[in-house]
């Protein structure tokens, strides 16, 4: 009896070993959302759909764009058709065929879709022709800078047209263009995709199949990586760093995400604006000068943390040299805040739960409390922290933002007088008129030019002070080779391999 | 008997309606708002907007909640809001790995608890009895969250015995998913057993002292015979009674054990499901949950007559 179990236990060992050899398990932090790139919404989710679904082009670690399921793209002289050549001999996951009619449907379905979340990054775009099956061109209603980025991400993912058809749930049972096709998903447990023979590049992808773990805990996931239970893990917590480091038998790969640490403050949004922090801006710019970015990156990030002063990351190209990192200078802030006439200013300052997010929060209200400033905290659930903001109901929130690759996502809704995502309500019309600008001209100057024009003034009111860029630190165990990091957070597999 | 049963499950029909309510509206007092959630970052109002119109939010809430009825009479339990799969899937994703885990959790409770109850009676002011409940005190008072980490850390990380988390489904791998359950099963086992410790070891004093057991005893039975064959039947009624409702909280879902085992089973699935405010999935889980619990009462309570005869007429 004994005898036949251990020979059951070893073969459930050699089994289970010889199929991991093939397989790349990855620790999600959060089960991703719907796998439907048109109505998804998470970056796990994404981190899926990279391996699941390609998009007409891709972004290089340094954020240019470059083919993928189309091999070259054009504007025409007044900006308004954008004409994409596509890659020849690309099947879907179901061996349909992908051409320029299945790109109408898809950019079609994104935006008529009544619950596409890809509508408004779509807004631009009046029609798709399909000039001939490898060539289609977006007939757009004005120019649009943002496009090209639009499409490098989840509103240019190309699904089948069959799985989409009437009366199916795309999402139950997703069928793309990428290299590795759906194979089951267990809400909460585990996603598994596997590798797609027709892919048109499937030499370059030698893991056979890949499983998605959600591990909520940040302990537990990495522990589940040191005992070799998964090979990479996205997003260490930051007090995890040290350890991790210090390990051999892992490598510690951080990248500089897009996305970036604020503090919102409610410049204009009901009763609660007329605090001295939301109605003076000297005591904004206090509060900046009172809390050092460098302490922040040290201490609750870890050197994880890259302090941030504008919304752009270093490595996009409209990062500007114009506006340093303020240094943190006590002095400064108590001057500014006895020329306000506000010594002692309160205000709330309201956080999603978290340990780590408790521990920045606690960070920066000692260090504005050495100026004089009166922070009290708030921790809040994130669903109810969001209804909150909408309705104005804040001092100032301590809120992350996760990156676009085009600069127009991490500034435009926010600080634009009918910005969706500007719960401040602050309103500039100098602002408004430079990142209006900003969105119809794809000049790299002249569009920094624009941006500059805008954060000069809003440096100087702060409805928003960014405190870090959002780091996507992974950490893979040293069998997996072959991973780069790219600053929009996704793991692509190309090259990729398990030993 | 068939009486009894009818009369339990008609009782059980207001309960589960009453239950269902209570959640529903609980779940409504939250703050946050569910079409916010799911329109993610970028919130485009005509999303949210169409959100609020797809699952009534804008209607009060017992009109939502008729709806929700509605549609349950008609076999249809609903989506998940965040992921689309619909609730009866879940669920039939979801029930065997919260049994499979209550049964495991279970046997290593009665394994643990019972003899370890019978022992320290029998032995009551000894060193054996003292330890049994110091044993049983640390076992009641030790958080499962900070037990589970320990275990993930010495077990797996440290030792590389057993898997450090999941779920392997036991039509996969049998063996496997035995393995990967153990610890999660051993931590919610012995908060139960050290529960089920302390009842048996009342039951068995108070029985022990009884007269006839001193009969018993007089007669010049064996010890084993008294404590097994005497003693231990009577004291069983408390403890079989325990024993169903505890698996009956089991089929609940532990939610820290799964939560820190990442466990695929109710506990997670209903916490996931609060925090995005995914309330068709809350509804569907408490649904199951209560009609789980209110089975297991009713097994109780035929347990109960089953080793109690005299209880049979009543």
């Amino acid at each position: 009896m004994l005898k036949t179990r251990l020979a059951l236990f070893t073969l459930a060992l050699l089994t289970t070993s010889a199929a991991s050899a093939q397989t790349l398990r990855i620790g999600l932090a959060e089960d991703p959302d719907v796998l439907d790139p048109h109505r998804a919404r998470t970056y796990v989710g994404r981190i899926v759909f990279t391996a699941l679904c390609d998009k007409l082009i891709d972004i290089s670690p340094k954020l240019e764009f470059v083919p993928q399921l189309a091999t070259s793209w054009s504007y025409n002289d007044d900006q308004t058709e954008l004409t994409f050549k596509l890659r020849d001999g690309v099947t879907f996951q179901d061996g349909s065929k992908f051409d320029a009619e299945a790109v109408k449907a898809n950019i079609e379905r994104a935006m008529t879709l009544p619950d596409s979340n890809r509508k408004s990054e779509l807004s631009s775009v009046d029609s798709v022709e399909v000039v001939d099956p490898q060539t289609a061109t977006i007939k757009l209603k004005q120019p649009d800078a943002t496009l090209l980025a639009t499409l490098s991400d989840r509103a240019g993912m190309m699904l089948a047209p069959a799985a989409f058809a009437d009366g199916k749930e795309f999402s139950q049972n997703p069928v793309c263009s990428g290299p590795y096709k759906f194979v089951q998903r267990v809400q909460n447990d585990r996603i598994e995709l596997e590798k797609y023979d027709g892919y048109w590049d499937a030499e370059a992808f030698p893991i056979e199949a890949i499983t998605y773990l959600p591990i909520t805990d940040a302990t537990v996931k990495l522990a589940n990586l040191k005992a070799g239970d998964i090979d990479m893990l996205e997003r260490l917590a930051p007090t995890d760093v040290p350890s991790v480091k210090g390990d051999t038998s892992l490598d510690f790969v951080p990248v500089t995400g897009l996305g970036y640490g604020s503090i919102r403050f409610n410049t204009n949004n009901g009763e609660r604006s007329k605090k001295p922090a939301g109605a003076n801006k000297l005591v904004r710019q206090a509060f900046q000068a009172a809390i050092g970015r460098d302490v922040i990156d040290q201490v609750a990030g870890n050197g994880i943390f890259p302090p941030a002063q504008q919304p752009f990351p270093p490595s996009s190209p409209y990062h500007s040299d114009k506006f340093p990192v303020t240094t943190r200078d006590v002095d400064k802030a108590k001057a500014l805040l006895e020329e306000a006439g506000e010594p002692n200013p309160s205000f709330e300052l309201v956080f999603g739960t978290g340990s780590a997010n408790q521990q920045l929060a606690e960070l920066i209200q000692a260090m504005a409390a050495e100026a004089g400033f009166q922070i009290t905290l708030r921790a809040t659930q994130f669903a109810a922290m969001q209804q909150e903001m909408e309705q104005g109901n804040f001092d100032a929130a301590m809120i992350n933002w996760s990156g676009r690759v085009d600069p127009d996502g991490n500034i435009h809704q926010f600080v634009t007088c009918n910005g969706n995502l500007n719960d401040s309500k602050y309103c500039n019309e100098d602002v408004d008129k430079a990142l209006n600008a900003a969105r119809l001209t794809s000049d790299v100057e002249k569009r920094k030019a624009l941006y500059d024009q805008a954060q000069t003034i809003l440096q100087q009111d702060l409805p928003l002070v960014y405190t870090y860029y959002q780091p996507w630190p992974f950490v893979l165990n040293k069998n997996v080779t072959g991973f780069e990091p790219y600053p929009d957070g996704m793991v692509r597999l190309k090259g990729m391999n398990v030993e | 008997m068939a009486e009894l049963i009818l009369r339990r499950v008609l009782v059980a029909i207001p309960t589960i309606i009453i239950v269902s309510m209570l959640v529903f509206a609980l779940q409504k007092l939250l703050p946050g708002d569910p079409a916010l959630l799911i329109a993610g970052e970028e919130r485009d109002p005509k999303v949210v907007e169409f959100i609020r119109e797809k699952y009534h939010l804008n209607d009060p809430v017992p009109v939502q909640y008729g709806y929700w009825v509605m549609n349950v009479l008609t076999g249809d339990f609903g989506i998940s809001l965040r992921t689309d799969t619909p609730v009866t899937t879940l669920v039939a994703q979801k029930l065997p790995v919260t049994i499979q885990l209550a049964v495991m959790a279970m046997i290593i409770a009665l394994l643990v608890g019972v003899p370890a109850g019978i022992l320290s009676a029998v032995r009551k002011g000894t060193v054996t009895d003292y330890v049994a409940n110091v044993v049983a005190l640390s076992g009641l008072s030790i958080p499962n969250f900070w037990l589970g980490i320990l275990l993930i850390f010495l077990v797996s990380v440290q030792l590389g015995w057993l898997p450090a988390s999941g779920y392997v489904p036991p039509s996969e791998d049998l063996w496997l998913s035995i393995e990967t359950m153990l610890m999660p099963a051993f931590v919610l086992g012995t908060a139960l057993a050290a529960t089920l410790m302390r009842h048996t070891r009342s039951a068995m004093i108070g029985i022990l002292r009884s007269d006839y057991i001193r009969t018993a005893r007089a007669k010049g039975l064996r010890q084993n015979k008294v404590v097994y064959k005497h003693a231990l039947r009577n004291a069983l009624v408390p403890i079989v009674t325990l024993m169903t409702l505890l698996f009956g909280e089991l089929l609940g879902g532990a939610v820290l054990t799964e939560q820190i085992f990442t466990i695929p089973g109710f506990g997670k699935l209903v916490v996931d499901a609060v925090f995005t405010r995914d309330y068709q999935v809350v509804q569907g889980i408490v649904l199951c949950t209560a009609i789980g619990f209110i089975v297991m009462n009713l097994f109780a309570d035929i347990l109960y007559i089953l080793i109690n005869p005299r209880l049979r007429g009543a």
